[in-house]
């Protein structure tokens, strides 16, 4: 007996569909994009968090993820990738439950800063609205995003996390079938 | 599973048609086609070496109880890969596992056997004694 659900219908042009969201949400940051043709992840994977692994996720991209061993298995078999027990290994990880220390990601190197590990986390919720100002490239004057269930002392490790560039780690929220990115230009202060 | 992949689509179909129905399933990947790199070793057991790549299909399917099912065959032979992929979870199911075997993969294994004699002895016909031709001399 086996959980396993189906992923992607028709995996190329979902996982292009996909690619191209991403694209658009980390050429934009903060702004809220809605994604269509989703897999049936397993609980308590968000489709959307879980459409992006299947994206992004391959043989050669050690996974890290806090979701259990369902979602593990659903995982490694649609995207299979590898999955190690140390955040700081990973070249994604997938937050469901909580969210790693920012500084103890993989944040590439001076040279090259590519090399540098992308967090998709889950959040409760995620709409443009009066939490943050968001500045920074990809925002022409500043953009409100308002984000639910995010830990005390968020900011202070983004903050942190930018202050490294050009080496950081890059973040992705995700909730349902939404995402917005947030690279690691991205200024954040708090509203109001 | 070597029966299965060595019979094609029409065969287990024709036989699957004297066996139980099978049970409803979904598609968990694929089926679809790719390459696999078939690898050897010189005398069985030299160092690996790539041989070449091969056209391979493989289908994974879920029945309804929940049963997975994982197929690869070789060649680009979807509907083969789905149907052998189904009979690889439903031949996991104690109570449809008798009536399966003796329905479908027996025949197929005994057909593919006499196939293999049939071609064995068609090339015993020809067969080059070397020994023989030694001594003829």
């Amino acid at each position: 007996m086996s959980g396993l659900t189906p992923g992607f219908a028709d995996p190329v042009p979902a996982a292009q569909a996909c690619f191209r969201a991403l694209l658009e949400a980390m050429a934009r940051p903060g702004r809220v994009h809605r994604l269509a043709g989703l897999p049936e992840a397993p609980a308590p994977l968000a489709p959307a968090a879980a459409a992006m692994l299947l994206t992004l996720a391959d043989a050669e991209t050690p996974l890290w993820t806090d979701a259990g061993p369902v979602a593990e298995e659903w995982l490694r078999f649609h995207a299979g990738c590898p999955l190690v027990a140390e955040p700081g290994a990973a070249s994604f990880l997938l937050a469901a439950c909580g969210m790693p220390e920012l500084a103890a990601l993989e944040a590439g190197t001076e040279e090259e800063p590519h090399r540098s590990a992308t967090l998709v986390l889950q959040v409760a919720g995620l709409e443009r609205g009066a939490g943050w100002r968001l500045t920074g490239p990809g925002i022409e004057t500043e953009h409100l995003l308002e984000v639910e269930g995010l830990p005390r002392g968020f900011l202070a490790a983004w903050a942190a996390n930018g202050a490294r560039f050009p080496r950081g780690v890059d973040l992705v929220l995700c909730t349902g079938d939404r995402l917005a990115a947030l690279p690691r230009t991205t200024r954040i202060e708090e509203a109001g | 599973m070597g029966v299965l992949a060595r019979a094609d689509a029409e065969a287990i179909t024709a036989r699957l048609a004297e066996a139980p129905a099978l049970p409803r399933h979904a598609r968990l990947r694929g089926p679809e086609t790719g390459l696999v790199m078939a690898r050897g070793r010189q005398g069985g057991d030299g160092a690996p070496f790539n041989l070449g790549e091969m056209t391979v299909t493989r289908c994974s399917v879920r029945l309804a109880d929940g049963l997975v099912g994982h197929a690869y065959v070789a060649g680009r032979d979807t509907r083969q890969a789905e149907l052998a992929a189904v009979l690889d979870a439903a031949l996991q199911d104690p109570s449809r596992r008798p009536a399966l075997l003796s329905a479908v993969i027996e025949p197929l294994a005994a057909a593919q056997a006499a196939r293999a004699t049939r071609e064995a002895a068609k090339a015993a016909a020809t067969r080059v004694e070397f020994f023989t031709m030694a001594t003829m001399r």
